[in-house]
């Protein structure tokens, strides 16, 4: 508190006289001085923040100005007016999109489903295969044979959601006057996997496949590449850990139960934490690529609806930024409750 | 005792091999066919006769390609986005990186909340594509009329790769700095000569992330790039694939070669500069992985 003459007077037992903190007159004169400080401090490591602007504007301009755009999902549109002198429509879009009854809400409510099962089958399918892969890469203990193995399953990371999508397309593809049907599908139907006529009419025209595509070649993508952090972890182990369990008598499986899962667990732990708080953050470009007007049932998912519904401009960008917003506002509660237990589990923040 | 134990190792060890080995060969697989679907011929291809190695080699569908125009184009429209596109997010994220790395700088904290709430939240595509469309209006009212400059400066920024390089150069021992500054060096030649090559693989690794997303950028790409001859690769394949896709365009297909080996043949292409650096960069990847445990 400043200004309070017997917050920083002392008493002196000596004379009996009161006389001022000389402490206390610096830390007032620190306070009263604090901007022309931070400017004195600025101006001395001024090249330190001339470095600091190219980032800080890149960020400004193409990361925090589209948020101010989301204000347009709380206006009434009008194409003359500029997003903020709209009139203000409150929760409108918010309203129409959860509890509106039309087509509308109706899809918002679909593309919800789909992008949360999307995400919860590749947390279901996709999250334990690279332990898996991890786990029986660990076991191969030529050092050439191990890297050529987990050179050839990393691989396909590298390549662009354009090239996998195509590839994609191309093997499951339809039976036409130009050709037969993709040859993923006829080796499928060979198995007795799908029927003829499905693999025929193209498995991605057909909404009942297109989850189990998704998670497949999700898993060819990400699998190899994903096992890297669990393959550390293991290799981390000391072989003593081995010995003394071989010692004790215990078999492979013993060893994985008692000596390499507690080992590897904060790992998976960890790792499942971050799935679990990406959860709504579906990549919407694979989506897009693979879908089409006939999957859209179980493909739609949220920014790929916003996506066609706000490209066409008007009315159309408020509700798509609304739906959008919603989505990426509860996926941020999910990620900082994530990150949260994240460090309270494990004293590692991701962030 | 003894022997149950190798047994039960020996069964583990068996199974690991043969399903690694199958995972691995299913991984290549649709690769592998894709070259040789392209260079075989039109019958071949349509009757699926192609199942692992080419029939009836021969390399029309290239040759075509090669011929088009528009491939070059997009190549070099590629070339161009990740040359430059990797150049100016390094120099940025380098430069930010290692103001932030100082603990001297002011609002410390606050910068770097700046940059980690990115992470967090998105504005979402409909608000970042109006935005870009103001950005264009700008550029455009500047006397940038190629969108590609749009490409390169306005996206691909990504705050984690910032970070990586953050936290590279706060384990740089500030003993050393202190000797350069003592020997008269300034700010630029600090960071020249003595943070940038105590760094050197973790710029390579940001480097190479930031390249690989460059070389497969896409989605932007396609909507913020109107003119046809600025398209880079992944739009120009996207394109050629949707054509193929179209029902209505299939009657006029009728060359030498499938198109199917049309396609596969310009996924190859597009794949191989990848396939020759890949074995060189991919230690870098494993490596980037492995900086995880990033601290705010």
């Amino acid at each position: 508190m400043k200004g309070k003459a017997g917050d920083y007077l002392l008493y002196d037992e000596a004379s009996g006289t009161y006389h001022e903190d000389p402490e206390q007159a610096v830390r007032d004169d620190v306070e009263k001085h604090y901007w022309l400080n931070v400017g004195r401090t600025i101006v001395k490591d001024w090249r330190l923040y001339v470095m600091l602007v190219p980032m800080l504007l890149v960020f400004l301009f193409w990361r925090y100005f589209p948020m101010y755009e989301l204000l347009g999902s709380f206006k009434v549109p009008d194409g003359i007016l500029p997003v903020n002198d709209q009139l203000f429509s409150g929760f409108s879009y918010f309203k129409r999109l959860l509890v509106g009854g039309d087509s509308l809400s109706q899809n918002f409510w679909m593309a919800m489903r789909n992008t949360f099962l999307l995400s919860f089958y590749g947390l279901c399918f996709g999250f334990p295969m690279p332990i898996i892969l991890a786990l029986f890469f660990n076991e191969v203990r030529s050092n050439a044979a191990r890297s050529a193995l987990q050179v050839m399953t990393y691989l396909p990371k590298f390549m662009s959601t354009v090239v996998m999508t195509s590839l994609v397309t191309m093997l499951v593809k339809q039976g036409s006057i130009i050709g037969e049907m993709g040859i993923v599908s006829q080796a499928l139907s060979a198995l007795g996997l799908i029927s003829k006529e499905a693999g025929n009419a193209g498995l991605l025209n057909n909404p009942d496949y297109f989850r189990a595509i998704y998670q497949i070649s999700g898993i060819w993508e990400e699998a190899g590449y994903g096992s890297i952090v669990f393959f550390a972890a293991i290799i981390a182990i000391s072989p003593t850990s081995y010995e003394a369990a071989q010692i004790d008598g215990a078999g492979k499986w013993a060893q994985m139960r008692y000596v390499v899962l507690p080992s590897i667990l904060s790992t998976i732990v960890i790792m499942l934490i971050t799935r679990i708080g990406s959860l709504l953050n579906i990549g919407y470009e694979k989506v897009l690529l693979l879908y089409n007007t006939k999957t859209y049932v179980t493909a739609d998912v949220i920014s790929t609806l916003a996506y066609r519904t706000g490209l066409g401009g008007g009315a159309g960008t408020g509700i798509a930024s609304a739906a959008e917003m919603m989505n990426n506002v509860v996926g941020m509660l999910l990620v900082i409750g994530a990150n949260t237990i994240a460090r309270k589990a494990s004293n590692t923040s991701l962030y | 005792m003894k022997r149950k134990l190798e047994i039960s190792e020996l069964i583990f060890k068996i199974l690991s091999y043969v399903f690694l080995t199958i995972f691995a060969l299913m991984c290549l697989y649709p690769f592998v066919y894709a070259v040789s679907a392209s260079m075989s011929g039109r019958t071949a291809v349509q009757e699926s006769q192609v199942v692992l190695l080419p029939k009836d080699i021969q390399f029309e569908a290239f040759s075509a390609m090669f011929s088009n125009n528009m491939f070059w184009n997009s190549y070099a429209n590629t070339l161009f986005l990740t040359f430059y596109g990797t150049l100016w997010a390094l120099g940025v994220s380098i430069l930010g990186a290692y103001a932030l790395s100082k603990k001297r700088l002011l609002f410390r904290k606050t910068f770097n909340f700046f940059l980690v709430f990115t992470m967090w939240f998105s504005a979402g595509i409909i608000p970042q594509y109006l935005n870009y469309l103001d950005t264009q209006k700008v550029f455009n009212a500047m006397g940038i009329m190629d969108d590609k400059w749009l490409v390169v400066i306005a996206m691909g920024m990504a705050a984690m790769n910032i970070i990586l390089l953050r936290n590279a150069f706060e384990n740089v021992p500030s003993e050393i700095e202190e000797a350069a500054i003592v020997d008269g060096a300034t700010e630029m030649q600090v960071l020249n000569k003595v943070y940038i090559p105590m760094s050197k693989s973790t710029i390579a690794t940001v480097a190479l992330f930031f390249a690989i997303s460059r070389w497969n950028g896409y989605f932007w790409a396609r909507q913020m790039i109107s003119n046809g001859n600025e398209h880079p690769l992944q739009v120009f394949i996207r394109l050629q694939l949707e054509m193929y896709t179209d029902p209505d365009q299939m009657s006029g297909w009728d060359r030498i070669y499938a198109p199917d080996s049309m396609i596969y043949a310009l996924i190859v292409c597009s794949i191989i500069p990848i396939l020759i650096i890949y074995p060189f960069i991919q230690k870098y990847f494993a490596k980037g992985t492995n900086v995880g445990g990033v601290k705010e």
